[in-house]
């Protein structure tokens, strides 16, 4: 086992309590879901000397279901980045392209699973931070629909968003450890009883005959050309075994990339509020103004102390959520995000899943995409729409570029993870 | 104009936030104890919820909703169809998550209002609305104010207790009629068995008030008047009388200042109890931005249902008119009997059993009173009403008379915790019998010649002196009634 990737930000062992579906087997897990008594630092100097009290919901079902935990894994500083380079605690190399980003923010997870330091891993998704990785590093990703995993002990970034999800080498794999993980938990409201049929492992059985393939030309025209033939090859491979490709049309996914980045970033900035200091992070200093009482100005020292990335999506976030500027950008993403759920129930209309590339370009090298956010923002667009929706999605592997890896995207109606496993797993 | 009519012709307008702890038995997200012990160990009622843990979550109590729904209820608000929470967002070092949950734009109640008597008048408030949310912790300043502190510490055992702020209508026009609404207020809370007045931090109260000119409040619409006053926001205000003392106060302050030509500040002020004087906040209070946004955590909660399925208790008013009616009482002893849920249970449980006038004494002027002498509550003997309903039972069947019964029974049962009859047996205060009486009757006609000759040459006095003789004799326990006239047997034969 090596080491190489620096996929974890911290290594230690927790031991199952039971014996289960997952015994024997190793599991990594990203580092801003709770693990009592071992630090849990969301990729932040905020939280680096964190130890929480409770285990996540997620990760006491790893330990009832036999799972032995072996670390916890490295991200983008509390989810925000698509690279795993804005973690306070380095960057994580790509074990499938070297010399590369793994993708973000889950990377260290699926560079855990993809350089075999891990069976499986956890990680999770806000818009993109499961499947992106799992792209980027040639594995499997699952971003659940919204309220099928308890999100209790997920440390919060864009809580309406999130979802955590698994990573696997194997569509069977990732659908094992979602079964296992799945479910409603009475600590969190939003995970709810569904009716859909939750045996997840069958369904990886790679009948897609008579499956209709949706195909939203939006979420192809842009996409590097290198991508675009991968993606072609898959869908080729679908019609092969009997499926067929239907083209859909998204157009509110023009505002989507948009509409999410207001939302999370207004959530954003009121989940790490609570990051003032006073609790977290290091001790204020001791100023004049703190001592004379004015503890607004010691919040603001510590809060000093996030990284770039995080302060750039704080501050806009309290911009698009204040007075006078709440009904032009806040509401008006909620307005975007309605419609975008809207254009997926039409297409649902006409095919059983929609199909695009997960990331429409292959990996970034290490270091270049920092300047420019914006650049980082765009890599989204395939994958945030589905965050807005809630709908659940898969990212499988589909070929490689010249740069590494490509992934394929399958998204599926609500709590229907089912159709999604079945068709990743006829092309893997 | 002089400064005298300038007097007349000012109103006050005042609004009311009030904020009150719901009696639940767990807070309002978590399933941490509300029930704060007296001596308890600073955060030792928390979890990961309600100390605001990164990634904990917040499970809303339908206990809390509920109790949301009987006052709306009471105060004949509507119910939504679907209730549900938002986040304030600012920063305090007591609130957990820098943010608190409470509602927004679709609150449990809206649109009520709550009638009360001020000055013999009967005056009704507008309640705009009235929504649930979350209690902060509690600051401690380590060695002084939160000005002289050395540090301050923090408990988070009131976090997430469940709170309800109510807001009026700026229907009020003097701090009399603000204390009158907000016992009121408070009466109706803990009929509804949602609040307990005794607690500790139970009732806050921030008030906004105005000055402005008598004449716009005679239409319909004061909004325009109020547009042009500025307005204080007191704030600190913890009880019924501070409410008046710090309104009563603020009233005259800006009267002052508008009759002597100057402007009254808008601003946030501080209710000083201890100086009895409102105090400027003095830092420049820039327009708050909580920068609200749903709690996407909570889903809605339908309660479309809620009002017809919650049952609320009879209300002051009503059982007030009953206990008049049904108990034949005067308004007096009907208001005291029905002043707390406690007391008037208890009349009915003792009323069914005696006398209803009997009751009426004993509960409203004599068990009341005493309290009331020693700063209590029936709350504070609720455990021992049984041990109250004997003693009234040894009264009835003239076991042992009132004048003990009401002089030392009662007075030792609360003073010392004794029951009735243990009272009854350590003073020795059984009635006497008649040869008792008769006994001490004769004995002290033998002992006390001259009051005797004094009786017999027609002075009625002595006869006074020969009782109080009798009545040493039988340590009390003798009927004075009774003695007078075995006496007169006596020294008439
Ligand atoms: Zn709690």
């Amino acid at each position: 086992m090596s080491s190489d990737t620096d996929a974890f930000i911290t290594r230690e062992e927790i031991d199952p309590t039971d014996e289960g579906p997952l015994s024997g087997r190793t599991v990594a897990v990203k580092d801003n879901i709770s693990t009592a008594g071992v630090p849990t630092t969301c990729g932040s100097a905020m939280l680096a000397d964190y130890v929480p009290p409770y285990d996540a919901t997620v990760v006491e079902r790893l330990k009832d279901a036999g799972a032995r935990i072996v670390g916890k894994t490295n991200m983008d500083e509390f989810g925000m980045g698509t690279t795993t380079e804005t973690s306070a605690f380095g960057p994580t190399d790509n074990p499938a392209a070297p010399g590369r980003v793994p993708g973000g923010s889950s990377g260290g997870s699926a560079a855990a699973v993809a350089a075999g330091e891990a069976d499986l891993a956890l990680g999770s998704d806000t818009g993109g931070s499961v499947r992106c990785p799992a792209a980027f590093c040639g594995v499997v990703g699952i971003k659940p629909t919204y309220g099928l995993v308890s999100r209790y002990g997920l440390v919060a970034y864009a809580n309406s968003l999130e979802q955590i999800g698994p990573i696997a080498p194997t569509v069977q794999g990732a659908a094992e450890l979602l079964e296992v993980i799945a479910g409603p938990d009475e600590r969190d409201a939003t995970t709810r009883e569904h009716g859909a049929e939750t045996a997840y492992a069958s369904a990886a059985d790679g009948d897609v005959d008579g499956l209709t393939i949706g195909v939203p030309t939006e979420l192809v025209e842009g996409a590097d050309e290198a991508v675009v033939e991968q993606f072609e090859a898959a869908l080729e491979d679908f019609r092969v075994q009997g499926a067929e490709t239907v083209e859909v049309s998204l157009p509110s996914v023009e505002t989507a990339v948009q509409a999410y980045y207001v939302i999370a970033m207004g959530e954003a900035s009121s989940n790490l509020a609570r990051f003032d200091g006073v609790r977290y992070g290091p001790t204020a200093a001791a100023t004049d103004d703190a001592e004379a009482g004015n503890w607004n100005d010691a919040f603001a020292a510590v809060r000093e102390g996030f990284g770039e990335e995080v302060k750039r999506r704080i501050l806009l976030g309290t911009y698009a959520l204040s007075a006078g500027y709440h009904d032009k950008y806040y509401d008006k993403a909620q307005d975007a995000r309605a419609w975008v759920r809207r254009d997926f129930a039409e297409a649902f209309e006409t095919a059983d899943v929609i199909a695009s590339p997960t990331m429409p370009v292959p990996p970034f090298e290490l270091g270049e995409s920092l300047d420019d956010p914006l650049q980082m923002y765009l890599a989204d667009a395939n994958t945030v729409p589905v965050n807005l929706a809630n709908l659940p999605a898969i990212s499988v592997p589909a070929g490689e570029t010249a740069e590494g890896p490509v992934g394929l995207q399958l998204v599926g109606e609500a709590f229907d993870e089912r159709t999604i496993i079945r068709a990743a797993s006829a092309v893997e | 104009m002089t400064a005298q009519t300038a007097e007349r012709d000012l109103s006050a307008v005042i609004g009311l936030e009030v904020h009150v702890q719901l009696e639940t038995d767990t807070k309002i997200f978590c399933g941490c104890s509300t029930d704060a012990a007296d001596d308890e160990v600073p955060n030792s009622r928390v979890c990961p919820t309600c100390l605001g843990l990164p990634g904990a979550l917040p499970v809303l109590n339908e206990g809390a909703v509920e109790a949301g729904v009987k006052v709306g209820k009471a105060i004949d608000a509507e119910i939504p169809e679907e209730t549900s929470f938002h986040r304030k967002n600012y920063y305090y070092p007591d609130l957990p998550k820098n943010f608190q949950i409470t509602q927004y734009d679709a609150p449990i109640c809206a649109d009520g209002e709550l009638a009360f008597r001020v000055d013999g008048e009967e005056r009704t408030v507008n309640i705009r609305r009235a929504h649930l949310e979350e209690d902060p912790g509690s600051l401690q300043h380590a060695g002084g104010s939160i000005d002289t502190a050395d540090y301050t510490l923090v408990d988070y055992n009131r976090a997430g207790t469940p709170l309800m702020e109510i807001v009026t209508e700026p229907d009020f026009r003097g701090a009399d009629e603000v204390r009158a609404f907000l016992a009121k207020l408070e009466e109706v809370l803990e009929y509804l068995g949602v609040f307990d007045a005794s607690r500790d931090g139970s009732l806050r109260v921030d008030a906004n008030l105005s000055i402005v000119d008598s004449k716009t409040l005679d239409g319909d619409d004061i909004s325009a008047a109020l547009e042009d006053a500025n307005r204080t926001e007191v704030k600190n205000i913890s009880s019924h009388r501070g409410a008046q003392q710090a309104l009563a106060y603020e009233e005259t302050r800006q009267k002052n200042a508008v009759r002597r030509g100057r402007e009254v500040e808008q601003e946030t002020r501080h209710w000083d109890e201890s100086r009895g004087i409102t105090v400027s906040m003095r830092s420049k209070e820039e327009e708050k931005d909580y920068r609200y946004f749903r709690e996407a955590d909570l889903p809605p909660l339908r309660v479309s249902g809620w009002k017809e399925e919650i049952a609320i208790p009879e209300l002051p008013d009503a059982r007030r008119e009953r206990f008049r009616g049904e108990y034949d009482l005067s308004a007096e002893s009907a208001s005291k009997l029905t002043s707390t849920k406690q007391v008037a249970d208890f009349y009915e449980t003792v009323a069914a059993e005696f006398d209803s006038d009997l009751a009426a004494t004993w509960v409203a002027d004599n068990l009341l009173g005493e309290l009331n002498y020693r700063d209590m509550q029936v709350t504070d003997v609720e455990g021992r009403l049984d041990e109250f309903t004997r003693l009234i039972d040894l009264v009835d069947g003239e076991a042992i008379t009132t004048k003990n019964a009401e002089e030392v029974v009662l007075r030792r049962m609360l003073d010392d915790g004794l029951a009735p009859d243990a009272v009854v047996e350590a003073e020795g205060l059984g009635k006497t019998d008649d040869n008792a009486v008769l006994a001490a009757v004769r004995e002290a006609i033998e002992e006390n010649p001259d009051a005797v000759d004094d009786y017999e040459s027609g002075e009625e006095g002595a006869l006074n002196f020969l009782v109080g003789q009798v009545m040493q004799a039988t340590s009390g326990s003798a009927d004075p009634g009774t003695v007078n006239e075995r006496l007169r047997a006596e020294l008439d034969e």
